[in-house]
């Protein structure tokens, strides 16, 4: 490391990379700087970025490669990358007191037409409250913000209880159901999504309304043609967030859902490791790396819209 | 996006097969008699639904449930059937799950916060009555044996018995015995019945649970007592010991005469203070609340549990955002090449499932096998997750983990919109780097962060998987009353008292939920008028 380098020329390199480093960097032959002024500049930065980057990464290479080390426990998985092989993913699924491709397809059911249904609720209370005025809308869209206040997951006992009850009249909605589930999920589809697509709405011009409907077009023609395409991105947002939460819900799948072969990955993983826990390691790896390549998938793929999504929310 | 093709496209010339969905789903939205029938079959339904679910209802004198379904599906059929009333028709359907699972989920945990609800008091008391009179049967001391054969119809088990006179009955749960004249016998035992498969042995065996749980009445009168067999050819008449007073409200034990009395606790009480269980659900007022904050055993556990809590809360926004501000800082540099791939990479931990990186991490850290201390540490033994302080450490390390990518990314989304300008002027009015960045960078950015860093806050006050997956709470505190450890939180330590464990206590696991909402709801209002007050300043 440098001896020269102190705290306050790196910071001040931040502040007057902003203004100088932009006509500098099209160029891209930069005169080579001398490797001291170089590491005080910029290459301290990569430093800590590849600091950061093992920290980050570390776990994820660990299970990956515990994944890859058939009939491993949890000592042999410690040496990463000692062998190279998919029997625990072939493993996974053949051992019926751990039913992980239902899992897996349960989890896939669930989450898909939760998070279908709750973009569909959402962007209906969203066009609502976007386009127009009628009495109570300022009260509803606070309502909605207070009700956040007491999160589903609090109300677990209530719910378990109500889904009792339910189970009584009707068995196929109640207890140990799958639409018993996502019902419970829809109860939160409004509430911040409402909010996060309000605000999309609202960024919709008006004017675009009003020329369809000069066109003769209705509401619901506004709606499911011209709107529901303009806001894309968001129903993008938030069909994926919903996604992503409902498949590592563990609260409410657990207490739900009782029989294993009903029974969500976050459940079903959880209780098979902490059955067996430094057992059956490789395969619980195997396991973890197939539930997460999905979300993982989803979200480095959709990155630019979460993560505008998730700002657009609160910084303006 | 091309908006002024959009209509276009949907009315005259639908091209792609999107264009012609959609135009298909606005020619039916828009009239039609094909919608106007389909309305009027689904609201059908929905009142059909409604109706049985009333009658349903009303079967056990759920008056107040069953009229509101019925109102509740009136007002669907009012709303859709009618013109306008527009606001209604698109926000009805979020509203109805919004209400049955949120706001009446969130009333009931209230209502049941103030009831002793749980493991042994789970019932009405007129079935607390009857589970009482069931689990206290014993056999008649010295009365006869049946000669027993079971039987099956349509897979509905019965006794066919033969009592030592050699009559022949039958009968099965909840069907008191009858006579039956053509059975086949063999030996002086009835062994079949016409309309009836006899079970074998085999049979038997493998329905050995359910056989030995059948108890099948002699008579209508569920004093007379009930028939229960040990082995399947043999029944034996087994009464009950308790017996209840119905005009006095008072159980008997007919063994030792011990009275026991409804003295208002919900369960039968004798004078010297033993219950009989399971009770019933009463009212009891704000006494889980007064046990969360006076009873020994739980409030020593509870006000530590509640101290973690917020310690766990607000070192998880800060260690996250701390670390988060600093990375964002360090990559904001337009000098910097491959900046991307770093981000990228950086990113994976939040894109990775919560709960499984908690599990992966949990075994990472295991004291014996564990990456950490087999590699990392070379063969020590540090107990990361069952030291109560290190678990709590390891808590913390974890979270920054999972939680320092979402920091990262949205501090860079406000750093990169501060204007350049402001920094411009501080810096010829001579402001030292450190200067810009505590005065200007950094209040302009807590303004951008800090609503999210509010809902953060709360996200951790109940972040269930995290602690329940690393380490379940653990270490576990023995001296407790309820089933908590070092590192649980108020959320994990309601769905310990309500479903972990043979005991629930459904009543205090609620009355914990109340206290969390109090908390939750007080500092998010103070929290966001601080922040309005912080936005108004600048």
């Amino acid at each position: 490391m440098s001896t020269t380098q102190t705290t306050a020329p790196s910071t001040s390199a931040i502040v007057t990379g902003a203004g100088t480093g932009a006509g500098v960097r099209g160029e891209g032959k930069e005169p080579r700087r001398p490797f001291g002024k170089y590491f005080r500049e910029t290459g301290w930065r990569h430093l800590v970025g590849v600091v950061a980057t093992v920290f980050a990464l570390f776990p994820l290479l660990y299970v990956i490669s515990a994944s890859l080390n058939p009939g491993g426990t949890l000592l042999t998985a410690n040496s990463l990358f000692s062998s190279f092989d998919f029997g625990s993913y072939v493993e996974l699924f053949q051992n019926p007191s751990q039913p992980y491709g239902a899992w897996f397809m349960n989890t896939l059911v669930i989450g898909l037409i939760t998070s279908a249904l709750t973009v569909l609720l959402g962007a209906l209370a969203a066009y609502s409250f976007s386009r127009m005025r009628f009495k109570g809308r300022r009260f509803t869209l606070t309502a909605l913000l207070v009700v956040q206040m007491f999160p589903q997951m609090l109300a677990m006992v209530a719910i378990f209880l109500l889904m009792v009850t339910i189970s009584d009249i009707f068995p196929a909605i109640g207890l140990n159901t799958q639409i018993g589930l996502i019902m419970v999920y829809l109860g939160g589809a409004l509430g911040a999504n409402t909010y996060l697509m309000y605000g999309f709405f609202n960024t919709v011009p008006a004017s675009i309304d009003e020329a369809a409907k000069i066109d003769g077009a209705g509401h619901a023609r506004i709606f499911f043609t011209i709107i529901l395409r303009l806001v894309a991105p968001i129903l993008a947002v938030v069909g994926l967030l919903s996604f992503i939460g409902t498949c590592s819900e563990f609260v409410l799948a657990s207490v739900i859902l009782i029989d294993p072969d009903k029974q969500t990955l976050a459940v079903g993983l959880y209780r098979f490791v902490s059955d067996e826990f430094s057992k059956n390691w490789s395969v619980f790896a195997a396991g973890a790396v197939l539930a997460a390549i999905l979300p993982v998938a989803l979200f480095l793929a959709l990155q630019k819209y979460i993560v505008g999504g998730l700002t657009a929310g609160s910084v303006k | 996006m091309t908006i002024t093709q959009d209509p276009e496209h949907g009315t005259t010339a639908p091209t792609t097969p999107r264009h012609r969905r959609a135009a298909r789903m606005a020619e039916a939205a828009g009239g039609g008699w094909v919608l106007v029938l389909t309305k009027i079959v689904l609201l059908g339904l929905i009142l059909a639904l409604a109706v049985y679910t009333a009658l349903v209802l009303s079967r056990t004198d759920q008056w107040v449930a069953a009229v509101i379904v019925v109102l509740v599906a009136l007002l669907a059929v009012w709303v859709y059937m009618g013109r306008g009333r527009l606001p209604a028709k698109y926000l009805m359907p979020g509203l109805i799950f919004l209400f049955v699972f949120q706001v009446f989920a969130a009333l009931y945990t209230g209502y049941v916060a103030f009831t002793n609800y749980s493991t042994g008091h789970n019932a009405s008391k007129a079935s607390a009555v009857n589970a009482l009179m069931l689990s206290a049967q014993e056999r008649v001391p010295d009365s006869p044996s049946y000669k027993l054969t079971i039987v099956d119809q349509l897979g509905e088990l019965s006794f066919l018995v033969t009592d030592p006179d050699g009559d022949v009955q039958i009968g099965g749960e909840e069907r008191p015995l009858q006579e039956v004249s053509d059975a086949e016998m063999q030996a002086g035992k009835a062994v079949g019945l016409p309309g009836y498969t006899t079970l074998k042995f085999g049979d038997i065996v493998a329905q050995q649970e359910k056989i030995a749980d059948m108890s099948v009445p002699l008579s209508s009168d569920p004093n007379d007592g009930v028939l229960r067999t040990p082995d399947g050819s043999t029944a034996y008449a087994y009464t009950s010991k308790l017996v209840y007073d119905d005009a006095a409200g008072t159980m008997t034990d007919t063994r030792s005469g011990v009275v026991y009395k409804d003295v208002g606790t919900g369960a039968f009480t004798a004078d010297d203070g033993t219950q009989l269980k399971p009770g019933w659900q009463i009212n009891v007022g704000f006494d889980n609340f007064a046990r969360a904050f006076s009873e020994e055993s739980i409030r020593g556990p509870f006000l530590q549990v509640l101290v973690w809590t917020f310690v766990f809360a607000i070192l998880s926004v800060f260690t996250c955002f701390a670390l988060g501000l600093f990375l964002a800082i360090v990559f904001n540099d337009p000098r910097m090449k491959s900046k991307k791939y770093y981000r990228v990479l950086m990113i994976l931990p939040y894109a990775f499932p919560g709960f499984l990186s908690a599990l992966v991490w949990a075994g990472m850290m295991n004291q014996e096998f564990g990456f950490l201390n087999v590699v990392l540490f070379n063969g020590a033994d540090i107990p990361w997750l069952t030291n109560e302080w290190l678990a709590k450490f390891s808590i913390i390390l974890v979270n920054l983990w999972l939680g320092f990518p979402y920091m990262f990314l949205i501090c860079t989304g406000a750093l990169q919109s501060i204007p350049d300008d402001v920094q411009e002027a501080a810096r010829v009015d001579g402001a030292s780097a450190w200067q810009v960045f505590r005065s200007i960078k950094l209040p302009l950015l807590l303004v951008a962060v800090a609503p999210l860093l509010i809902s953060s806050f709360a996200f951790n006050f109940n972040n269930f998987s995290l602690i329940y997956m690393l380490t379940g709470g653990g270490p576990r505190d023995i001296t407790a009353g309820v089933n908590v450890g070092a590192t649980d939180i108020l959320i994990t330590m309601v769905y310990k008292v309500a479903f972990v464990g043979s005991t629930s206590d459904y009543g205090l696991a609620s009355a914990f939920s109340i206290i969390i909402f109090i908390l939750v709801a007080t500092i998010s209002v103070i929290a966001f008028r601080r922040t309005k007050a912080l936005e108004d300043l600048n």
